[in-house]
């Protein structure tokens, strides 16, 4: 699969990659989760997602820099708005088809859906929406490889703006502190949480003024500009990994979507939308591409078309796969599960 | 030699550590020559300085951290420092480690240590027992022993679960009981055990009430009545077939609790009997728990409050009577 190429190739230029090959591997990834998310919108408006579809549109930048600097061995804690990261990451697309079209074959097996998936066995831990809840789970995974002797490892977490002032995430920056664990969270302010915008979300001055509160290490980024976030964000990972404080990123960005897609988004003033902070990360990186002659047009759109063929391959799969049956499912909590099967 | 309930909690952690690298002590107070609010990890640190760690009071991040360092191979325990203090902590227990497994087939194996129950002066918010709020979550195991051995192999066994374990140490046992020995191994887990035989009535219970029930059957020995005792050992799983076995025998079932009368293990064990041994019951099967207020603080106001072996034996005698 092109997918599993592409994933091969840079682990192999991990470390040498020059940025412009940084650059063009990340801003394919991006390519390949916007391709992937309009088609999942596009399933959903033909009513063939069950529940919600939530896409990271106009966040894919920050993403895609917060899988693309882990190794093996690190773990990660995506959230919402994640596919180019978890992509980057090393999650197969046929995971994210088979979460949204319910296959009893993926991940989640029809148990969970949409993006509250993962693969805790390959580091890629499985949010649960309660936002916050994933900072600490982060921690104590450092801490178990640490208390193994491990070296050279790092973790990351992605927040919004929104999920920042949950007590769980205050508690969860406070313990990774304590800790001393080789933790980057990166946290997106795309100015609203659902339909609430900043003003109504917190007071402070700038978001990244908490991370000295904390013990942290803070950054800002603008989270349009594809060579900063993989700069600043990059920058974040390899500081963890030698040891430094952890370390907190504050991206600025737009959502260039509704929350969900049953989400219109209308209360997003016009003037918002003409904001720097508003332009499209996609777009702003496939300019700098051509006007640099990166690439030509061709092979830009060669690009394309691989991404929407790997996508379509990925949902013609999933679509193909038996979805869970109620009378088959093992309906058990536990994985002791003599020791309830016994006596319940 | 005599051993203590709290001190049996103090040996299984100290042969935990001991025995396997994996086992962390995570909470409150819990490290440095301190050894916790109740001393149950006293010692502890001076021996595994590196495994028992003292943390912020962020019960939410405790128990987040707990659970990451299971998912990569640790057997964190946690303290709280009393149980009141895990309702900081409902959303990591209930929804990250009771539902990891069940959703992406690696389990959890923390053990969350609950200091529960009331003592006297202690007051709504470190009173309380939590045990039915976990066990109405799927995914969790709720172990709440009542005796000094139980203590001891039943904190061993939480620990070699792969599952999530809620384990609730009653305050009020941690220096009233005692034994001369720390068994080697108990009942598997999930299995009630018959405390005191008999064949007139049969109170179900667990935890510190097991031992008020029976204080209570001794009582109603003196009156000429035979009460067999249950100790229920886990709320969850629950052993419905002892329980059925025994109500089989006495055809009368009384279920005591200290948690809040509202529901519950209790309830739960009603229940159950009632769907599955209606036609066993020569009377319709009651229940006991705490009144439905806060627990008080005032010893007068407490002891009304909770379940005693007086109040159970009164009710277990009206319950003869019928
Ligand atoms: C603790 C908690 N409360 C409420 C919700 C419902 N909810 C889901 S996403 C969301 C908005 C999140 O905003 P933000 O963290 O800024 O992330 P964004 O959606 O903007 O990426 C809300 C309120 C939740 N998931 N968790
Ligand atoms: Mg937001």
């Amino acid at each position: 699969m092109l997918q599993t190429a592409q994933r091969s190739a840079k682990s192999k230029t991990k470390k040498a990659a020059p940025p412009h090959d940084r650059f063009l591997e990340a801003f394919r990834w991006m390519l390949l989760a916007r391709t992937l998310e309009e088609k999942l919108v596009s399933l959903y408006r033909g009513g063939l997602i069950t529940g919600g579809v939530y896409i990271g549109k106009g966040q894919e930048a920050v993403s895609v820099a917060c899988g693309l600097f882990l190794q093996e061995g690190d773990i990660f804690a995506p959230l919402i708005r994640d596919q180019a990261g978890r992509s980057a990451f090393g999650e197969p697309l046929i995971d994210v088809t088979r979460t949204y079209l319910g296959s009893r074959l993926g991940p989640m097996r029809g148990r969970d859906g949409n993006i509250h998936r993962g693969h805790p066995r390959n580091n890629e831990l499985a949010m649960i929406s309660h936002l916050g809840a994933m900072v600490s789970v982060t921690v104590g995974a450092l801490m178990a490889k640490r208390f193994r002797g491990e070296k050279n490892f790092v973790g990351l977490a992605c927040i919004g703006e929104g999920g920042m002032q949950t007590g769980a995430f205050h508690e969860g920056m406070n313990i990774a502190a304590v800790e001393q664990v080789p933790l980057v969270i990166v946290a997106t302010n795309n100015h609203y949480a659902y339909s609430t915008p900043n003003d109504r979300e917190f007071a402070c001055h700038d978001l990244v003024d908490r991370a000295i509160g904390y013990g942290f290490e803070g950054y800002t980024v603008d989270g349009t500009d594809l060579a900063a976030c993989l700069d600043v964000i990059g920058s974040a990972v390899k500081r963890a990994r030698a040891g430094r404080p952890p370390q907190l990123v504050v991206a600025s960005v737009l959502r260039l979507s509704g929350h969900g897609e049953h989400d219109d988004a209308s209360y997003v003033p016009e003037e918002v939308k003409r904001e720097p902070f508003a332009r499209d990360c996609l777009k702003v990186a496939e300019q700098t591409i051509l006007d640099l002659e990166l690439l030509d047009a061709e092979t830009l759109a060669e690009w394309r078309k691989e991404a929407a063929a790997q996508v379509d391959e990925a949902v013609a799969a999933a679509q193909k796969e038996p979805a869970p049956e109620g009378d088959k499912e093992d309906w058990c909590a536990y994985s002791m599960r003599d020791l309830v099967n016994s006596v319940e | 030699m005599s051993i203590t309930y709290l001190e049996a909690i103090r040996e299984a952690q100290a042969k935990l550590l001991r025995d396997d690298e994996r086992v962390f002590i995570y909470g409150q107070d819990v490290g440095g020559t301190f050894g916790g609010a109740f001393k149950a990890t006293k010692g502890l640190a001076k021996e595994f300085p590196a495994r028992v760690l003292n943390t912020p009071i962020s019960e939410d991040a405790i128990v987040g951290t707990a659970i990451g360092a299971a998912m990569q191979g640790m057997r964190p325990i946690v303290e709280m420092q009393f149980a009141d203090f895990s309702s900081i902590a409902l959303n990591q227990i209930l929804n990250n480690a009771g539902t990891h497994y069940w959703r992406t087939n690696v389990p959890v194996p923390i053990t969350v240590r609950l200091p529960s129950g009331g003592t006297k002066g202690s007051g709504p918010f470190h009173s309380q027992s939590m045990e039915s709020i976990y066990a109405h979550y799927p995914g969790l195991i709720v172990m709440t022993p009542a005796t000094v051995e139980d203590a001891y192999t039943m904190l061993i066994e939480a620990v070699a679960i792969d599952d999530p374990v809620i384990y609730c140490e009653h305050k009020y046992l941690y220096y009233h009981l005692k034994a001369d020995k720390l068994p080697e191994k108990g009942l598997p887990t999930g299995r009630a055990r018959i405390a005191r035989e008999g064949r007139d009535l049969t109170i179900v219970s667990y935890s510190a009430m097991m031992q008020e029930s029976l204080g209570a059957a001794e009582e109603l020995a003196r009156e000429g009545f035979e009460i067999e005792v249950v100790d229920l050992r886990t709320v969850k799983p629950l052993d419905t077939d002892t329980v059925l076995a025994s109500v089989a025998r006495t055809g009368r079932l009384l279920c005591v609790g200290e948690s809040f009368p509202w529901g519950g293990a209790t309830a739960e064990v009603i229940a159950r009997v009632t769907n599955q041994g209606f036609h066993l019951l020569d009377a319709a099967p009651q229940r006991l728990n705490a009144k439905d207020t806060p627990i008080p603080y005032h010893p007068n106001l407490w002891s009304a409050h909770r379940p005693n072996a007086k109040k159970i034996a009164a009710k277990a005698r009206a319950l003869l009577r019928e």
